[in-house]
């Protein structure tokens, strides 16, 4: 029979936001991809020259929507980088706090679009149930569900208001039970484990070749997390451990993520308790001035979907020289044709919904 | 062929750098779990083949390119996944010959960081499998991130 190419997106329901995936198909068997990206390019990078380093920290939250916090976190750090100041403690655990509040709604927000992927629409209403306790969380730290715009060049906008401590704690310890739920539903379905195990296998040599990194990467089974290995805003004080799978398919990705989500429920709960050891009174935020110095510097992280980083080149004035983004979802999908060659079709969805694609960040 | 270090501290690159490319290759600073280096145009491939295949750098994080107005400018962020360490190079390449080799086939992540630093600066990487514009339409004739590129409102 002959090949042909099937154009999967713009508007297609595993799309997950304006991307086309070509696809070449031999009967059912795909045997070439390329995914074509660009449609949201809006010049994010080079609209960052024409503004003042405040006024970029709502546009860095932006770049994703679900994972704003990350993003202007990032931002903010480069920019802290190039001023060469240290936050406080307070400020930093603040940003721990708000970072894995983050990165737990992302990862619902993954899972409940995976499980529309699949056909089992129980997973997204309760997984989006389950999220919207945590955009509550983000409501009374920032005042806003997605787009936070919450850290500051030198910290972060405003302390914990009376209670958070408490309703972060309830919100934790609720949702580790109530997961337990969304695994169940997940696990013990025969269609779900079907269709998710031996699908869309990367190896770790490939892996790390392509550039794939974060829940993708993990799930190939590179032991690498810069929160771990890079450490910054003292993630190496608390006491947590990485999510490694080595099987590398669809369905280890999948355990990646849902382990990583009780992980940062356990750092939550030592941050707060580290929190609690700090003094009420030491300060969140520190005075920066409105020009940076002169100089080059990069600052990277990691965002719910892998590694981002930030190239700053400041020339002295109140306005970046130039602004590079890294984003893992970029360099995610342009491996996207060796995730998919060989495999059927129908199995397209399952394997790059594991991806988490969010084309904010991707086109910029 | 030397053996592979698998998780080289800074020392360990510089004196496999100096060892390997004597001259051809400064160090300009190191920090905690960063080397920064500068090399000329005619090296960065040696250099990047050095970098995986000896000093286990198995990751290109990023790759962009900075208009200096009187140059441009290519920079490589590379990782190392045993610990951490990160290095930063930066290559010069001249506005009248915007050429540099290309790293895709080491790191094939590098790929479509290469091919948007040739849409949006024009630089053009020689040996790339496939260079075309990838974020901006395929007719585009110019290169918007360049600094002669205005935005509305820009002097």
């Amino acid at each position: 029979m002959a090949e042909m190419w099937i154009t999967m997106g713009p508007q297609h329901p595993f799309s997950h936001g304006l991307w086309t995936l070509k696809v070449k198909a031999d009967g059912e068997v795909v045997t070439d991809a390329e995914p074509v990206v660009g449609y949201l390019h809006r010049g994010w990078e080079k609209e960052c020259e024409n503004r003042q380093y405040p006024l970029i920290i709502p546009m860095a939250d932006r770049l994703c929507y679900s994972a704003s916090m990350t993003w202007s976190h990032i931002y903010c750090k480069v920019v802290e980088e190039a001023i060469g100041i240290e936050l406080s403690d307070r400020a930093k655990y603040l940003r721990v706090v708000a970072d894995e509040i983050c990165r737990i709604q992302s990862h619902l927000m993954w899972l409940a679009a995976m499980g529309t992927d699949l056909g089992n629409l129980t997973v997204f209403l309760w997984a989006l149930r389950e999220r919207e306790f945590f955009l509550d969380l983000n409501v009374k730290l920032c005042g806003q569900r997605l787009t936070t715009n919450y850290p500051r060049i030198g910290g972060v906008r405003n302390d914990m208001p009376y209670y958070f401590e408490r309703d972060c704690l309830r919100v934790v310890n609720r949702f580790e039970k109530m997961i337990w739920e969304l695994v169940a539903m997940m696990d013990e379905s025969a269609i779900f484990l079907g269709r998710m195990r031996g699908i869309g296998i990367i190896s770790r040599k490939d892996a790390a070749n392509y550039g794939l990194t974060g829940p993708v990467m993990r799930g190939s089974g590179v032991d690498f997390d810069v929160r771990r290995d890079d450490p910054y805003c003292n993630y190496d004080q608390l006491d947590w451990d990485v999510a490694v799978c080595s099987e590398g398919d669809a369905y280890a990705r999948y355990k990646v993520r849902m382990e990583e989500m009780f992980q940062s429920c356990d750092i939550i709960r030592q941050a707060m308790a580290k929190l609690d050891s700090i003094p009420k009174t030491e300060p969140t935020r520190v005075k920066v001035p409105r020009n940076v110095p002169a100089g080059t510097h990069f600052a990277r992280l990691e965002d719910p979907r892998g590694e981002s980083l930030m190239y700053l080149v400041s020339d002295g004035t109140d306005k970046p020289y130039r602004l590079k983004v890294r984003s893992p979802i970029f360099v995610n999908v342009s491996a996207s044709k060796h995730f998919v060659k060989g495999v059927r079709i129908a199995d397209i969805p399952a394997i790059m919904g594991t991806l988490d694609m969010c084309l904010g960040e991707t086109d910029r | 062929m030397t053996d592979m270090i698998e998780a080289p501290s800074a020392d360990d690159i510089i004196s496999s750098l100096e060892k390997k490319f004597r001259d051809n290759v400064t160090v300009r600073k190191t920090a905690a779990r960063r080397v920064y280096l500068t090399c000329g145009r005619e090296t960065i491939r040696e250099l990047c083949v050095h970098l995986h295949d000896v000093l286990n750098f198995e990751h290109a994080s990023s790759l962009c390119g900075v208009d200096w107005k009187d140059h441009m400018q290519v920079v490589y962020h590379l990782s190392n996944y045993a610990n951490g360490m990160m290095i930063e190079i930066t290559v010069d390449v001249p506005n009248d010959d915007p050429h540099i080799d290309s790293v895709a086939l080491i790191w094939e992540g590098a790929d479509w960081h290469e091919r948007e630093t040739y849409e949006l600066f024009g630089i053009i990487f020689d040996g790339h499998p496939r260079l075309e514009r990838l974020l901006t339409p395929q007719n585009y004739e110019f290169f918007p991130f360049r600094k002669s590129y205005k935005l509305r409102g820009q002097q």
